[in-house]
């Protein structure tokens, strides 16, 4: 770092003009990387959608698989996650980074807890032979008492696991990345005029909390 | 927060990031929750209204990611050019979409499997 220099106690590359002009560049990269985060799960929600128009019954089948109340409680842990990954940014704000500590704390825990109930919602579906596109496997349906309706059923399938799963890994990503932010904060390095880190991360969570937003009634309440 | 007396350049001067008030976050956090069940509920009754049914979860979906955008996200308090930055995914999203489905519905039957 050898171009940069020290303004109010924040290193600040030598190409900003001052902490806010790189401040609000980072957060711009950030925005832009938010687009194609858009994008990538955009094209599958459109095939989604594309594809349930042309088969509901067939999506209706596979919806029947899913457990909303799952889902349901998926969705009230990652809305409580959001919520205090915004208490961690906020408590760097106003200079309590302890408090900030415990926030990012619970929100790693909360993501945790979102990926065991996943796992049991994936393992069940594997135990029943439902896996995606043709991996699908209708005698071991058809052994657990849930005869394969319609014979692309693995289609709907193909979708869950891959939006689900997509976001799953998004979810494993930003525990990682809201414990990288935790370790540096316990270490002291962010205070209120410094915590960029801590928001980029921040935001990186809550579009994952924006994704499942949406994912939720699209996977299991409309069917 | 608000003493912002160090830098007032003369062109594209960033102000100091907006500190949201705790309570604001209690606030949006509850409204989340209230929406969730509310979602919850309106699934249950679905029977009584169902052409609307995908409509009403995707409506209060959609009110739930203003919330999470506008204070979550800081978007609110955020520069105009973020702002027009997001709004541009999904600008892209809209006509990924237009074009898929002008594509897919608009073909003329070839006796072919899609």
């Amino acid at each position: 770092m050898s171009t940069s220099r020290l303004i109010n106690g924040v290193e600040v590359a030598s190409h900003f003009r001052d902490v806010n002009h790189q401040y609000s560049s980072n957060k711009e990269g950030i925005w832009l990387f938010m687009v194609t985060e858009i994008l990538m799960f955009g094209g599958l929600f459109v095939g989604y959608i594309i594809f349930h128009s042309l088969y509901p019954e067939m999506f209706a089948e596979g919806a029947s698989y899913l457990d909303w109340k799952m889902g349901f409680v998926n969705t009230l842990v990652l809305i409580f996650s959001s919520f205090t990954m915004a208490l961690g940014i906020y408590y760097n704000q106003v200079g309590q980074p302890k408090r900030a500590t415990w926030a990012l704390a619970i929100t790693v825990l909360c993501g945790a807890i979102f990926m065991v109930i996943k796992y049991f919602e994936y393992t069940h579906k594997f135990h029943m032979g439902i896996f995606p596109g043709r991996l699908i496997n209708p005698e071991m349906m058809a052994e657990h008492g849930h005869p394969m309706q319609h014979a692309n059923l693995g289609m709907y399938f193909g979708f869950y696991y891959c939006m689900s799963g997509l976001h799953g890994i998004h979810v494993l990503i930003g525990m990682g990345l809201i414990t990288w932010v935790m370790i540096r904060n316990i270490k002291g390095e962010f205070n209120p005029k410094y915590y960029t880190p801590i928001e980029g991360v921040g935001i990186f969570w809550h579009i994952v909390d924006l994704i499942w937003i949406f994912l939720f009634p699209l996977l299991y309440l409309v069917g | 927060m608000a003493n912002n007396q160090s830098h007032h350049n003369d062109h594209g001067a960033h102000a100091e990031p907006h500190v949201t008030p705790l309570r604001t976050y209690l606030n949006v956090g509850a409204a989340l929750f209230a929406l969730t069940f509310l979602t919850i509920i309106a699934h249950v009754f679905k029977a009584h209204y169902l052409p609307l049914a995908p409509f009403i979860a995707f409506g209060i979906a959609a009110i739930k990611a203003f919330l999470v955008m506008a204070w979550f996200m800081h978007l609110k308090y955020d520069e105009p050019s973020n702002r027009v930055i997001f709004a541009l995914g999904f600008f892209g999203l809209a006509v990924l979409f237009a074009f898929c489905v002008i594509d897919i519905f608009t073909r003329v039957a070839q006796g072919t499997v899609l």
